[in-house]
């Protein structure tokens, strides 16, 4: 029997599969305009493989939970990474999930969720953020954080993004260097995350989520918090195999 | 039989309001009297004992709130634009034909409002002491409900004696203790009904003429649940979990709190705000000499967040968690209501202590967090 987890986050759509207690494989797409369409198209990328409603269980998380209709059971993101990161990790901490729309942070115990805390209404310390500064700068994530390595102190000030967008617009307009700039924008996500993770202290954290992979945020994050900051390739998959857990 | 006027853009109205108000406009046109009041802390034995219908008019809707922010600021409690919006729209029946609006001198921002409603509606303004704690703040509380009444007579050209005040105690605490019912079935293991079925029913009988009638509509509610109840019956899923809802009044999301809960694993076995049981078990001593005293010491005795110190709210939160053995405890709290905001850290340390999980929610009466609202209180279910 394999276990499916399936998680749709308003940017990517992520597949994770377990047999027999490993990750075997992982999918990740676009979530594009439709839920329901990339639902649809890891479906039948798994049936390609063999993976079908025959010998799998179906379980889906994220915003888009509700628009997979071969789902056996919908559970929320939160109980979903909470249990992919107990599995990755395996220990206490706090996890923190930069996810394209908010951000969490949950604390895990005995792999159980404390507690947990999303940023508001509001696009501040979230994957939008980066994504509008990243294309306003006309760089890929890779090069943002390749550059701001070598940037110097500058502040954003503004919270919103779309204030911010006009700060970053003013400061190329001033022929500010682009490394201060990609600075300043990673800072920016970094200290609002931190701040969010006031509520959720703890000795270690995990970051999962599409940010995982890059290593000066991990960096930047762990500076902040004054703790270890842990991560791992799969973490991006974490909410999807925790999905995949609960089958 | 005088004829009064209906609001100007009555015609553009939909059916279902056009209905309430000829109905408030018949009851009224027909010698009935109607007053308009906010809060649980107003007196409202004073207006049975007149004879005077009292309504409440508590904004529970977003939809007034584009106008009303024409006048008050937007970053203000929802409770209180819609209130306000309600009567500078002239879309509440009950607002548009009342004889006048009783206010309380509760949170600065109603408190506030209640100077430009004057504008629209007469509103008479209780002074609420800011604590019960002073010797002297019971006194001061018996004095405003004196001039009240007083107020009340000259206005009716009636008398309003102790006799007919102590029947209406005898009546409200009646009415109280139905009430008292609901919340006994609905904390039920397992629950007889939904909380949301009780938050409908209990903002529902708001609105009839009079204790007799509204005291009607609750007793029917309890009785068909007895009845369902006792042909077998189970109306919510016995592995759902117990939720006490605290915090701000929350009627105006009902459907984005209270069915979000409920259809996300969760039941609301306790409805912790100040319209529910900490208000509902105080009763008025009927047999008091004073009934009057008896009356406003009652009423000052209510624990909001408006009072400082308010102990009284946290305890008897304590209370009610471990009498309908509570899983968790989630407060609403409206926007800009600083104080049930600010109370809410003690709420939430009452909550640790007693190693019952919290969470708090911020929000309005609009839907543009539902979704988010919903992945909160879900994923606070699951967690439990
Ligand atoms: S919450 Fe407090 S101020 Fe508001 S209606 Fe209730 S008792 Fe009155
Ligand atoms: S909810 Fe808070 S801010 Fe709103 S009217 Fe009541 S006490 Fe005032």
């Amino acid at each position: 029997m394999y276990q499916v987890g399936i998680d749709i986050g308003s940017s990517a759509a992520k597949a994770a599969v377990i047999s027999e207690g490993e990750v075997i494989k992982t999918i990740l797409l676009d979530t594009g305009f439709s839920s329901r369409k990339v639902a649809d198209t890891i479906y039948a990328t798994l049936e390609a493989e063999g993976i079908t409603k025959e010998n799998a269980k179906y379980v889906a998380t994220g915003y888009g939970r509700i628009s997979v209709p071969y789902a056996d059971d919908v559970i929320t993101e939160i109980t979903c990474h909470g249990k992919g990161s107990y599995f990755l990790f395996g220990e206490n901490g706090t996890i923190i999930d930069i996810g394209g729309q908010d951000t969490k942070g949950i604390s895990l115990k005995n792999g159980r969720v404390m507690k947990f805390i999303m940023n508001d209404k509001c696009s501040a310390g979230t994957g939008k953020f980066l994504e509008v500064m990243t294309n306003r700068l006309g760089l890929t994530p890779q090069e943002l954080s390749a550059l701001a390595r070598k940037g110097k102190e500058i502040t954003i000030s503004s919270m919103c993004t779309v204030f911010a967008e006009s700060e970053v617009i003013s400061l190329i307009g001033k022929e500010t260097p682009r490394e201060d700039i990609a600075f300043g924008v990673i800072e920016s996500v970094v200290n609002k995350v931190v701040s969010l993770l006031a509520q959720v202290p703890n000795d270690q954290y995990f970051l999962t989520g599409g940010l995982c992979e890059d290593i000066y945020i991990v960096e930047r994050l762990a500076k902040a918090l004054n703790a270890p900051v842990k991560t791992t390739p799969l973490a991006r998959f974490a909410g999807a195999i925790g999905a995949a857990i609960a089958c | 039989m005088e004829t009064l006027a209906l609001p100007k853009s009555f015609d553009e109205f939909v059916d279902a309001r056009k209905a309430g108000f000829l109905k408030v406009k018949e009851y009224v046109e027909n010698g009935g009297h109607l007053v308009g009041m906010f809060c649980s802390y107003t007196p409202l034995e004073l207006f049975d004992a007149a004879g005077v219908s009292v309504v409440g008019l508590c904004g529970t809707s977003n939809e007034p709130i584009a106008d009303a922010e024409k006048v008050l600021p937007k970053n203000l409690c929802p409770l209180i634009k819609s209130s306000y919006g309600f009567a500078y729209t002239e879309k509440c029946p009950y607002t548009y034909f009342c004889d006048f609006i009783v206010g309380e001198t509760t949170c600065d921002g109603k408190k506030k409002m209640f100077e430009l409603l004057n504008d629209i509606k007469e509103t008479y303004v209780l002074h609420l002491p800011q604590s019960q704690k002073r010797d002297y703040a019971k006194e001061i509380w018996y004095q405003e409900i004196k001039l009240l009444k007083e107020y009340m007579e000259e206005r009716y050209g009636i008398e309003i004696t102790d006799e007919k005040l102590r029947e209406a105690a005898r009546k409200r605490n009646e009415l109280r203790k139905t009430q008292m019912e609901l919340y006994a079935l609905q904390g039920a293991v397992p629950p007889a009904m939904k909380a949301t079925e009780v938050m409908s029913t209990l903002a529902q009988g708001m609105f009839n003429f009079g204790v007799d009638a509204q005291h009607a509509s609750y007793k029917a509610k309890v009785d068909a649940a007895k009845e369902a109840l006792a042909g077998g019956a189970k109306p919510v899923d016995e592995k759902a979990k117990r939720i006490l809802l605290t915090g701000c009044p929350s009627t105006g999301v009902i459907q984005k709190v209270g069915m979000t809960i409920e259809n996300n694993g969760g039941v609301i076995v306790c409805l912790d705000d100040c319209g529910g049981e900490r208000t509902q078990k105080m009763l008025v001593d009927e047999n008091a000499d004073d009934i009057l005293r008896a009356i406003s010491d009652r009423y000052l005795e209510i624990h909001c967040s408006v009072m400082t110190t308010n102990e009284g709210r946290i305890a008897n939160t304590r209370e009610m968690c471990q009498k309908y053995k509570v899983d968790g405890v989630v407060e609403m709290v409206l926007q800009a209501c600083h104080t049930f905001n600010v109370e809410s850290t003690l709420m939430q340390n009452m909550c640790d202590d007693e190693g019952i999980p919290y969470m708090k929610l911020e929000t309005d009466y609009s839907t543009t967090d539902s979704g988010q609202i919903e992945t909160r209180l879900a994923a606070f279910i699951e967690m439990l």
